[in-house]
């Protein structure tokens, strides 16, 4: 019994030891260990395909990618990213690490369930990699009918990897909603939970309801593909616009599910870094929830040009409109956070506030193509392009990388190089908006996405953002190589080394012990109680 | 800790609860959220049957029109008192009452096959008429050219809540495993409840299924 308790009180990382006892593991912070490595060499294998066809663009004509090579490599770019990258992102390893620990329990309440949703994603990212080899996918990442309905192998196999990876998102978000319902610690109140896991219900919810509609949306679509059932092909009488409906009625919630948590972040790293309560905690809180809400009723504003009703494309414009009073809610209670707060310009802060740079360029841009008569000159431009990476790379990569740099000393237990953490930020700040920012103007002047060949004057846009491109590149290795170093060679890190006020920093050990905390903590005041200390 | 009549062990929260209550109401809420899950995803089928309704009402009705209502009818009866007998069964569990909740579970488990016997059947005739999805269509007689369609909704949606029934009877079997292992009480008989709510909405799916097919038209 001794001997028990004391392997209960050793970190995490030393409680047991060798691959199989990590790969057997249904401990959280393992879990989302593993994630976040499986996702970050995702990260780098689909940024490595927009590398690729970022370079062939360097001049109008040919470089040195063949037409279909281009097609097949933004397909995987989108492909990865979306469905292996951002969507899992921040919720399977982040999420997984902290949330248990924010809300002061022992692990999630479905632990095995957690493994499975582990092994589904890496089952369903082995298939997508298969996919690659098994022929040449070309539809993009939306799979539309009919383009996804030419019994192509690599395509079929990428419906297949989807369909998996849909199942490991449902099973994490339930498993968190259950979580944060049944497993709060004493005291622990609704209104004391931390903004990252208001977040985290949010996006709970969005994976819970929508993801089940993509789920039959790709076995249809492959059904469709063996029988010819004719419910999307319009060769047989299907409809294809309702396979569009049916795709966006998740991958627009999608996008919430890629961006929510981002908010959740840098919540909490601008708390902690202005040392100040978030302005106006509960109108925060509720925007997640309102978003997620109304994420569900505007799925139409990516149809406007696919042949749906004027009536239809009135209601999702004026709905979607509405996206931007929750988004505008939170930007300016970040804002009035740092007013008078003691800021503190520390690695993850500096992240914190390219989210709010980025996410409002990315939000307004939204609002654009919002309006039916722009979107019909800029639908399918460059100007969406760069619109949804502000939001899904400018905001959420960014808000996970922050959020890395922010509990990479509870994770590890090492501290690592600031300066060379706040250079490597600096770098990714210029790159992303340099790579970006050209590719609004360039869309705004007409030049279509996804084309091989482009007009001559788009050539000094393009080349401007492949230059922007590896200054990006160049500061995320830094960043990363930053982190692994550190994992060698840091400095101890101590218990709370930014005086945050949460759960995972004031009690819980770095890197925590097995089961999170030496006893149950009880919970005494709010998640960003700066103000109660100095008084 | 053993029971003294039945002579089962009781059930050990797991590690990581603080109490058996905590333990039954997460697992209860997980069950919930999945079947919510589960409803969207029958819920796009029907949406898209809706959609069909509206753009080829003729090749519906003539499609409801060939399937045969009785046999419907006789698997609703099937569906519906099976879900019954799973409701006795939690009842059972919650009294401890172990031979009673196998009793409950062994009719429930006859219902759900005789529900896919009939449902065999009925494919049966459809593969003989030839009345099959998409390219494997060679029904006769037939006027409207989207008949099919109608068909591709039909198995399809049967053939996704038939999956169901099964999967529904592997959690019964299971229940009966568990029901031979560890004693249930009060404060224990979670996985009963768990697959009385699974049964549940395969019953509901059912019950919207059947008017959908059989009965519109």
């Amino acid at each position: 019994m001794i001997a028990h308790v004391h392997h209960e009180n050793i970190n995490y990382l030393k409680a047991s030891k060798g691959l199989k006892n990590w790969l057997v593991t249904v401990d959280h912070k393992r879990i989302g260990m593993m994630y976040l490595a499986s996702i970050l060499f995702f990260f780098i294998a689909g940024g490595t395909f927009a590398g690729l066809f970022r370079f062939e663009l360097w001049s109008p004509l040919k470089d040195f990618l063949t037409p279909d090579q281009y097609n097949r490599f933004f397909t995987l770019h989108g492909v990865i990213m979306v469905f292996l990258v951002v969507v899992p992102g921040i919720p399977a390893a982040l999420g997984n690490f902290i949330l248990p620990i924010q809300i002061g329990a022992k692990d999630l309440a479905f632990p095995k369930l957690n493994l499975t949703s582990l092994y589904l994603y890496w089952i369903g990212a082995a298939i997508a990699l298969y996919s690659i080899v098994a022929g040449h996918a070309d539809q993009g990442w939306t799979m539309y009918a009919p383009y996804s309905l030419s019994r192509n192998p690599a395509v079929l196999w990428m419906m297949v990897a989807a369909f998996i990876l849909g199942f490991s998102s449902i099973l994490t978000g339930l498993n968190f909603i259950v979580t944060m319902h049944n497993m709060r610690a004493p005291g622990m109140t609704w209104y004391r939970m931390p903004l990252f896991l208001w977040a985290m219900y949010a996006t709970g919810i969005m994976q819970i309801f929508a993801t089940p509609v993509l789920a039959i949306t790709l076995i249809l679509l492959l059904i469709e593909n063996f029988v010819g059932i004719g419910i999307f092909d319009p060769a047989l009488g299907g409809d294809p616009l309702l396979m569009q409906h049916f795709f966006w009625f998740y991958s627009h919630p999608a996008v919430y599910i890629i961006v929510v948590p981002g908010f959740g972040i840098t919540s909490e790293i601008i708390a902690a870094f202005a040392k100040k309560d978030i302005f106006g905690y509960r109108f925060v809180a509720y925007s997640s929830i309102a978003i997620a809400i109304i994420g569900f009723v505007v799925w139409g504003h990516h149809m406007f040009v696919a042949g749906q009703s004027e009536l239809a494309d009135s209601i999702f414009s004026f709905l979607t409109f509405f996206t931007a009073v929750p988004s505008a809610i939170k930007v300016f209670n970040w804002t009035a956070t740092l007013y008078k707060g003691s800021i503190d310009l520390k690695t993850p802060m500096l992240y914190a506030l390219q989210f709010l740079w980025n996410f409002t360029i990315g939000g307004l841009t939204g609002i654009i193509l919002a309006i039916l008569s722009v979107d019909i000159h800029l639908h399918d431009t460059y100007f969406i392009v760069s619109h949804f990476h502000y939001v899904a790379m400018g905001s959420t990569m960014i808000a996970f990388i922050g959020g890395i740099h922010y509990w990479w000393p509870k994770m590890t237990g090492k501290m690592y190089n600031e300066k060379v953490g706040r250079f490597a930020a600096i770098l990714v700040f210029i790159g992303f908006n340099v790579t970006f920012f050209v590719q609004l103007i360039m869309g705004s002047q007409g030049s279509p996405r996804r084309y091989y060949h482009y007009m001559q004057q788009f050539q000094i846009h393009h080349q401007i953002s492949t230059i922007g491109f590896v200054i990006l590149a160049i500061g995320l290795f830094t960043a990363l190589g930053n982190l692994i170093a550190s994992f060698f060679n840091g400095s101890v890190a101590p218990k709370n080394p930014w005086g945050a006020k949460t759960l995972e920093w004031e009690e819980a050990d770095s890197p925590p012990v097995l089961y999170n905390f030496k006893e149950t903590p009880v919970v005494t005041h709010g998640p960003y109680a700066f103000e109660t200390e100095k008084a | 800790m053993a029971n003294p009549t039945t002579g089962l062990p009781e059930h050990h929260v797991a590690h990581h609860f603080d109490s058996a209550d905590q333990e039954f109401d997460s697992i209860k809420n997980g069950m919930w959220l999945f079947l919510a899950s589960e409803i969207m995803m029958f819920g796009a089928l029907f949406v898209g049957a809706l959609v069909f309704l509206t753009l080829h009402p003729a090749a519906f009705r003539e499609g409801a029109h060939h399937l045969d209502w009785r046999l419907g009818a006789i698997n609703t009866f099937f569906l519906l008192t099976s879900g019954l007998t799973m409701g006795l069964a939690v009842i059972a569990a919650q009294h401890g009452q172990q031979n009673k909740v196998r009793m409950n579970l062994v009719i429930s488990i006859l219902l759900a096959a005789g529900f896919l016997v009939v449902k065999t059947y009925e494919y049966s005739l459809k593969i003989e008429h030839g009345t099959l999805p998409g390219r494997l269509w060679h029904g006769e007689g037939f006027h409207d050219p989207f008949v099919h369609i109608f068909f591709g909704f039909y198995f399809v949606m049967t053939g996704l809540h038939g999956l169901h029934v099964l999967i529904g009877m592997g959690l019964m079997t299971f229940s009966l495993i568990r029901s031979t292992k560890v004693q249930f009480t009060r404060s224990y008989f979670t996985p009963i409840e768990m697959t009385a709510l699974y049964w549940a909405l395969v019953d509901l799916v059912w019950v919207f299924l059947f008017p959908l097919l059989y009965l519109i038209g």
